[in-house]
């Protein structure tokens, strides 16, 4: 075993609420113990060092999405981010592109939930299914391939690591150009492309990537995000002709 | 004061809260609902192995129906659960499970044809038939006649969250995320809704409602480690409990899940089991077999916990500097395997131990789990002693997992309790006791109450620390209120934790009651500890052991006397709750208590229960069809709604 670290902790502090208060950055020191998340030395840092300290995490097991933050510089779950894997220093930033709560907390839910409404994501269904009766075949391959689109956990990594939504507050982000390929592909949503394009036929939706794939590289499901973007800006640009 | 007027309100926004609010919604009222967090991260969202429903579709499925449900169900509760609310359930499961599957689950199917399935250690072919190709098929999990847990590979409950709260945003129903409940509104006989905390601003609020509805989840916070999320601190029972009026029912009634890893107690799933796995020994040897030679590594959750803790203080347990642990091995199932449908097992163990599972085997101990005990309701969802409160899901004790829940079943009981008891507290509101006749000065005085707490804390000069006292309650209950339990241990627990009760009245806080990770911590202290408490005094008065509830003292389960479930009220100003018991009828029981067929018999049989076998056996010496039989033993389609009473269709059972 080698020898254990003290790592040192560089943490955004604000609270936009507090009037006086400035924005800083709060240095912590942790002894490193084996196995320990950041969300272990977040813990061990608000109990023994700074109470008011404000993060959010829910499932601490990387399933929930509620933790994500700038990881020395790189948008991730800290949940799932062993110290072992970082060096001796370490910034934690909140993510961008979010409101700001306070500390490390940012406010995704308020974000996703208007993404949602605008892009209409739910499943459109024809009608109501009588649950008495066996429900319908679906073929086995494509309900896997749909539950692989579903794996999203709306944590806001790829809106976080993206050139446009930085610049473009309305910009949908991948995740919600990820959302529609999963309803374009799933056979119970009965839109049609003409429906999807005038939900994201611009360049608030599939026009506004830049293909920088920095959504893809940072997201925490490895979700195939620039090819469901290529694929779903191919079919949108068809409706436009 | 900012008062919010809604039909409904429905305190939680994981599946049961959201599909009561739906249920309430499709019948013409205005719900609203509240959560800790943004609706999709409830703790539903981390339920991977999937959802009891008698589908039957799959080969290993084939001949299940509601009856083999309900059996499975009744015998894991080892026969603490209401008979009639686990029939209501079981046959309501399959409606609720197409229900989804129309609303945009992906569901796993079934593919015509061989495939390779791992069956007590050996690798087999099973053969699907070809008109269930592309029905929902099913995975084998502990305690369960059939293969009957439907999944969605091992993300069960994101799938089923995501797609339930895709229908809220849908339906347009209003979700406040960032609120907390403090205290419900009452008059003594009538809930009109609760005091709620903005956790941004701090700011309180009053929210009326002619219903109220608490789906707040489990109380596994109060252990020191659970695989439960971090927000599951028992808060509902909490709000429940300080109206000193409404009752929690078997609150010691604590699950612990054998597959937790070390050392935070992330799950992995039963479906592990389910699909092939196997637990060792520090030697490598597949030891369950020696204890229960029959249903192995699947005997009921209860029992194979206990039966790893007995192996590990055997000796049998693998050393590590985070304590002891066992090995669950799923390498014979292959890296394909795992891949499609272990993924999120795959994923937990390369982020928090850095082992791949198709080549190392994975390092667990049982772990707190699941909370059967709840706020005490009627089949309805209604509280008894408190009108217009409702509760369902994993905060509920309507009681259908008894003394054990089966793996597979909370999830169905969260979406299947929402379809119903949305239903009723519809028909609540409809009726003429759900008009909304609450004068503003009660609901004054209640945010007054909450906001003078609340400044209280703030200006305590602190002599105590809420951290350590969290940390104490929270080894307390691992100590003396976990897997095993004996008198001595449990008595010296709520002396304890009463002594800590008292202390966390003391605790100061540095910061302002806006946004302050301090102050909520303060404030919720006194209430897991109330909570806490309403489980060891429980667990101490129970002298028998049933399901998951284990004395070391008092090993045999003993249905002449203990055949009841506890109730826990605590009235204001008393230090301790108060506990009552109510009967299970043994006369109205369509299952008989019985053997579940795990280690020696040891019961002590209540006297009613050989006549009423006797009544049962003759009844189905008739020969008579399975529904007409049912309803003679113990008739309930008239507990639902009108809209679900009719039969479930299957390949092998078509709709008359
Ligand atoms: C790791 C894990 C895996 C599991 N896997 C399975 C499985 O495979 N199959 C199965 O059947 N079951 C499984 N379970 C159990 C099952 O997931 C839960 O019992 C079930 O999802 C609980 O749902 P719920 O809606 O009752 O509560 P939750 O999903 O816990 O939701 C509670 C809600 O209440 C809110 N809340 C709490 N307190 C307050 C308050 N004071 N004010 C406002 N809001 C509040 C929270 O924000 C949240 O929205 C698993 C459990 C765990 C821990």
């Amino acid at each position: 075993m080698t020898a254990s670290r003290t790592l040192t902790f560089h943490v955004f502090r604000h609270n936009p609420r507090d009037s006086g208060g400035e924005p800083g950055v709060r240095e912590y020191q942790v002894e490193e113990t084996p196995g320990m998340t950041l969300f272990i030395a977040l813990t061990r840092i608000r109990e023994e060092h700074d109470p008011g300290l404000s993060f959010d995490f829910v499932c601490r097991a990387g399933v929930c999405g509620s933790c994500a933050m700038l990881i020395n510089g790189r948008p991730g779950l800290a949940c799932r981010t062993l110290t072992s894997e970082l060096p001796g220093t370490i910034s934690l930033f909140p993510l961008p592109g979010f409101e700001l709560i306070a500390d490390l907390s940012v406010n995704t839910g308020k974000w996703m939930r208007a993404m949602s409404e605008r892009l209409q994501a739910w499943v459109h269904l024809g009608s109501e299914v009588n649950p008495n009766q066996i429900e319908a075949a679906m073929d086995p391959d494509l309900a896997e391939a749909v539950y692989e689109l579903d794996r999203c956990i709306e944590c806001g990594c790829c809106v976080a690591a993206c050139g446009t939504a930085l610049m473009r507050p309305d910009f949908v982000g991948a995740v919600g150009m990820n959302k529609l390929a999963r309803f374009r592909l799933d056979p119970r949503d009965d839109r049609s492309d003409a429906e999807y394009y005038q939900l994201i036929g611009d360049d608030s939706g599939i026009f506004g990537c830049m293909s920088l794939l920095g959504c893809q590289d940072v997201c925490p499901k490895e979700l195939s995000l620039q090819t469901q973007i290529a694929f779903m800006r191919r079919a949108m640009a068809r409706q436009g002709l | 004061m900012k008062i919010i007027h809604s039909d409904v309100l429905v305190i939680g926004g994981g599946l049961a809260g959201q599909r009561v609010a739906l249920a309430a919604k499709r019948r013409g009222l205005e719900p609203s609902i509240l959560s800790l967090v943004p609706a999709k991260r409830s703790h539903s969202v981390a339920a991977q192995g999937g959802m009891q429903a008698s589908l039957a579709n799959c080969f290993k499925g084939e001949g299940d129906n509601e009856d083999v449900h309900f059996e499975d169900t009744v015998r894991g509760s080892d026969w603490g659960c209401d008979q009639r609310v686990a029939r209501m359930f079981a046959h309501v499961a399959p409606k609720a499970i197409r229900e989804l599957a129309a609303w945009g689950v992906a569901w796993n199917r079934v593919r015509a044809g061989e495939h390779e399935a791992v069956i007590n250690g050996q690798r087999v072919t099973l053969t699907e038939r070809e008109d269930a190709h592309g029905l929902i098929t099913a995975r084998d999990f502990g305690g369960t006649r059939k293969w009957r847990t439907c999944y969605t590979s091992d993300g069960t409950g994101h799938a089923m969250l995501y797609t339930v709260s895709d229908r809220v945003i849908a339906e347009a129903i209003p979700v406040h995320e960032r609120q907390e409940a403090l205290a419900l509104i009452h008059d003594g006989h009538r809930c009109h809704g609760a005091v709620v905390r903005d956790l941004i601003t701090g700011e309180l609020s009053a929210h009326l409602a002619r219903a109220t509805v608490i789906a707040t989840g489990g109380y596994g916070r109060i252990w020191g480690i659970s695989t439960n999320a971090l927000i599951n601190e028992g808060m509902g029972a909490a709000l429940a409990l300080e109206t000193g009026v409404a009752r929690l029912g078997n609150m010691e009634a604590v699950q612990f899940h054998p597959t937790a890893i070390l050392p935070t107690g992330i799950l992995v799933t039963e479906g592990c089991r389910g699909d092939g796995g196997v637990l060792r020994d520090v030697d490598g040897h597949r030891f369950m077999p020696d204890y229960e030679p029959e249903k192995k590594d699947l005997a009921s959750r209860d029992v194979v916990s206990r039966r790893m803790a007995e192996h590990m203080r055997a000796g049998k347990g693998v050393k590590s500097p985070y304590g002891e642990h066992l090995w669950l091995d799923i390498t014979q199932l292959g890296a394909a395997h795992i891949d499609r449908n272990l993924r999120e097992v795959k994923d937990i163990c390369r982020y928090f131990l850095g082992i791949d599972p198709a080549k190392d085997f994975i390092p667990v101990r049982p772990t707190q789990h699941y909370s059967m005990g709840g706020v005490r309701t009627d089949y309805r969802g209604e509280s008894q002693w408190l009108s217009g409160l409702f509760s369902c899901g994993e905060a509920a004790c309507w009681d259908m997992h008894g003394f054990n829940r089966l793996g597979g079943n909370s999830v169905a009981e969260t979406v299947v309790a929402g379809m119903l008891v949305g239903e009723y507290v519809a028909d609540f509101c409809q009726s003429r006791h759900g008009d909304q006749e609450i004068s503003t000065a009660l609901a004054r005085e209640f945010v007054q109450r909450e906001q003078r707490g609340l400044e209280k804390i703030i200006a305590n000069p602190g002599h105590e620390n809420a951290v350590d006292l969290r940390r104490r309650m929270e080894q307390i209950m691992t100590d003396k209120v976990g897997l095993f339990r004996n008198g001595p241990d449990l008595e010296s627990a709520v002396a304890e934790l009463a002594e800590l009760l008292a202390r966390s009245g003391e605790v100061g806080v540095n910061g302002g009651l806006d946004a302050n990770p301090e102050l909520v911590l303060a404030y919720r202290l006194p209430r897991m500890l109330k909570v806490a408490l309403t489980v060891a005094m429980g667990a101490l008065n129970r002298t028998e052991s049933r399901g998951a509830h284990f004395r070391e003292d008092y090993p045999a389960r003993n249905d002449r006397d203990w055949l009841n479930r506890t109730l826990a009220c605590w009235r204001e100003g008393d230090a301790l709750p108060r506990l009552d018991y109510e009967e299970l009828d043994v006369l109205r029981m369509e299952l008989p208590p019985g053997f579940r067929g795990y280690g020696a018999k040891n019961i002590i049989d209540h006297p009613d229960t050989a006549p009423r076998q006797a009544e049962v056996d003759e009844m189905r010496a008739a020969k008579l069809d399975r529904y007409a039989v049912q309803s003679y033993l113990m008739s309930f389609k008239h507990l639902l709604p009108l809209k679900y009473r009719g039969r479930n269709e299957r390949l092998d059972e078509p709709l008359p």
